[in-house]
């Protein structure tokens, strides 16, 4: 029996010309990947170590990204725990306010994750990177701390689930529809402990941010990884971004899958997931009427070039509805500027939106638009759980930013094609 | 000092009181991200389930027992959250099923799960129970049913007996794979 993708990235990394589903390896790990929560606490946890230096300073990711510009003295006081590992440490890839975005969109831009590699990251989101054929997945802070001091990882091999996806997807679907639909196919725990493998034709029309978001949901489905094979685009994308050579693993011929699931992409629409789960979802077509309060376009989902396009695709010479508040966050530095170049910010001033400097906030009810009892919001975030993004009578819709740009306009959850 | 590794017949039970939850008990419910900005777990441990329960922290005894349907500890990546648990006393945590990253940092941590879908239906909140870890056997002192759940891989037992898997490395030098 052969292996699947992720399959043989982890036994290279382990050293091992083969490895089955539910062995355990230790993998040796290209990059470590912490952010302003969940890295003090892996400090902490460092501290009580006897060995207390890094394994490799350039393998190392600290990206201060999730209550920054800090709301508040204890997140100040965190960010400091990091500033300082770094400076101690030297730590190359340090990130701070001027050169930080949110992570996952941050650590591909700047070259740090090409095809190959295996990664973890203390944030549920590191999944993302599978789109450029790496292994990677999120642990915890006491992970993240061995990892640094290590450079390994132990992992149970997993076994895998194969999404076919075939046809072209129409005009207003994106990623986002395409993984919003899989997790209301198969469930929040549908990729429990699995590996969730992306093959077939309809690959070809989605664009490299397409498929970070599909990927970087694939912790929404209960998946330990997502990944994509390794194409043109995504070559082109890491020759571009990266100076880091990278290694191509395709699943073999006779690779082994417990499930596989065909998507025809041409016949999906744009989808909603209503609270409080990601799998509790609807085609535009079946949501009814839902006023909404508040819309956030941004995140490690959907803070992207290719988002903020879509948004200001909608709002162009439109106006947000009176009574809802628009937020808009490129995920990064150079995504605001290439926003700002293209006149996308123009467009989402001008339509009474407010840009915000990159930040996890809002998307986990940190700060920057936390939500009151009763109040609602459409977003392009990855989780819509109780209290995520405020009070636990708040109600959070996921969607993507064409829909979501379209319901501001609209005072409610539609469609883009109702503004054409 | 030097940890030491305790007696794993010890270590390897948990007795206490039930606080029952449904399916997908998410991070964000264990720990909101509003109390993120502390990293102490017994700060944490302040607000532990207070989006899902909020006579929680009240209620809870040290020993006591928390038991769930699937997917438990799903979302965020969040260590503060089996931290929170730790800390608020609870001697162990019983599922259908655990999602990876909160399996992963509940052994990492020293704090005792085990999944058990037959014990996950049949236990009541407020049951008195006992869990022996090496065998898997969970008894329900209160209805006098027994379960077996899924008993940790020996090297899982041996960081759990630790204390997390930071005294682990202190005391072996590997990482737990390595070794197995």
């Amino acid at each position: 029996m052969g292996m699947t993708m992720t399959q043989k990235i982890l036994a290279a990394h382990a050293g091992l010309s083969k490895v089955k589903a539910g062995q355990l390896i230790e993998a040796n790990l290209d990059l470590v990947l912490g952010n302003d929560i969940t890295s003090p606490v892996a400090i902490n946890e460092m501290k009580k170590m006897d060995n207390q230096s890094v394994f490799d300073k350039d393998k190392i990711a600290l990206v201060m990204d999730h209550f920054i510009p800090n709301k508040d003295i204890k997140s100040a006081e965190n960010c400091k725990c990091c500033r300082d590992f770094a400076g101690e440490h030297q730590i190359t890839n340090y990130f701070d306010v001027g050169e930080m975005g949110i992570e996952h969109a941050l650590l591909p831009e700047k070259g740090l994750v090409v095809a190959g590699d295996a990664v973890i990251g203390a944030d549920s989101h590191t999944c993302t990177y599978g789109a450029l054929g790496a292994f990677s997945t999120g642990v915890g802070s006491t992970d993240m701390a061995a990892g640094m001091v290590t450079g390994k990882a132990w992992f149970k091999v997993p076994s895998a689930i194969r999404f076919e996806l075939t046809g072209k997807p129409g005009k207003w679907v994106s990623g986002k529809d395409v993984i919003l639909h899989l997790i209301g196919m198969i469930g929040v725990d549908g990729a429990l402990y699995q590996s969730m493998e992306f093959t077939g034709d309809g690959i070809q029309y989605l664009t490299m941010d397409d498929r970070f978001t599909i990927c970087n949901m694939a912790i929404e489905a209960g998946g330990k990884n997502g990944i994509f094979p390794v194409d043109d685009l995504a070559i082109s994308y890491m020759k571009e971004h990266s100076t880091k050579d990278f290694t191509i693993y395709a699943a073999d011929e006779d690779a082994e899958y417990e499930q596989t699931y065909t998507i025809d992409l041409s016949q999906l629409k744009p989808t909603v997931s209503f609270p409080h789960l990601p799998e509790n979802t609807k085609t535009i077509d079946e949501v009814g009427d839902i006023p909404i309060d508040q819309v956030v376009i941004g995140s490690c989902t959907n803070g992207r070039m290719d988002d903020m396009r879509a948004a200001a695709k909608v709002l162009k010479g439109k106006k947000v509805a009176r009574g809802v508040r628009c937020i808009v966050i490129p995920a990064t530095q150079a995504i605001y500027l290439q926003a700002m170049r293209e006149g996308l910010l123009e467009i989402f001033i001008e339509a009474g939106a407010v840009v915000s400097t990159p930040t996890c906030g809002p998307c986990l009810g940190g700060y920057m638009g936390i939500l009151a009892a009763g109040e609602r919001c459409i977003s392009t975030t990855n989780r819509n759980f109780v209290g995520r993004m405020g009070h636990v009578e708040s109600e959070v819709y996921l969607a993507s930013p064409a829909v979501a740009a379209a319901s501001a306009v609209l005072g409610k959850i539609g469609c883009p094609c109702a503004l054409e | 000092m030097r940890p030491k590794l305790q007696r794993l017949e010890d270590m390897m039970k948990a007795n206490g009181h039930v606080f029952k939850y449904g399916d997908n008990v998410d991070t964000d419910v264990i720990i909101p991200a509003r109390y993120l900005n502390a990293t102490r777990g017994e700060e944490l441990a302040k607000h532990c389930m207070e989006d899902i329960d909020k006579e929680f922290v009240q209620k809870v005894q040290p020993g006591d027992i928390i038991v769930a349907n699937k997917n438990f500890g799903c979302g965020s990546s969040r260590e503060h959250a089996p931290l929170a648990i730790k800390c608020a006393g609870v001697s162990c945590v019983i599922a259908e099923t655990f999602a990876r990253i909160f399996y992963r940092n509940a052994i990492n941590i020293g704090l005792p799960i085990i999944e058990c879908p037959e014990a996950a239906k049949a236990v009541q909140a407020g049951d008195k129970i006992m869990v022996d870890f090496d065998s898997g056997v969970i008894t329900d002192e209160t209805t006098g049913q027994s379960f077996t759940g899924q008993a940790f891989p020996p090297f899982m037992q041996e960081i759990i007996a630790a204390g997390g898997l930071v005294n682990y490395i202190n005391l072996s030098k590997k990482s737990p794979a390595s070794k197995s």
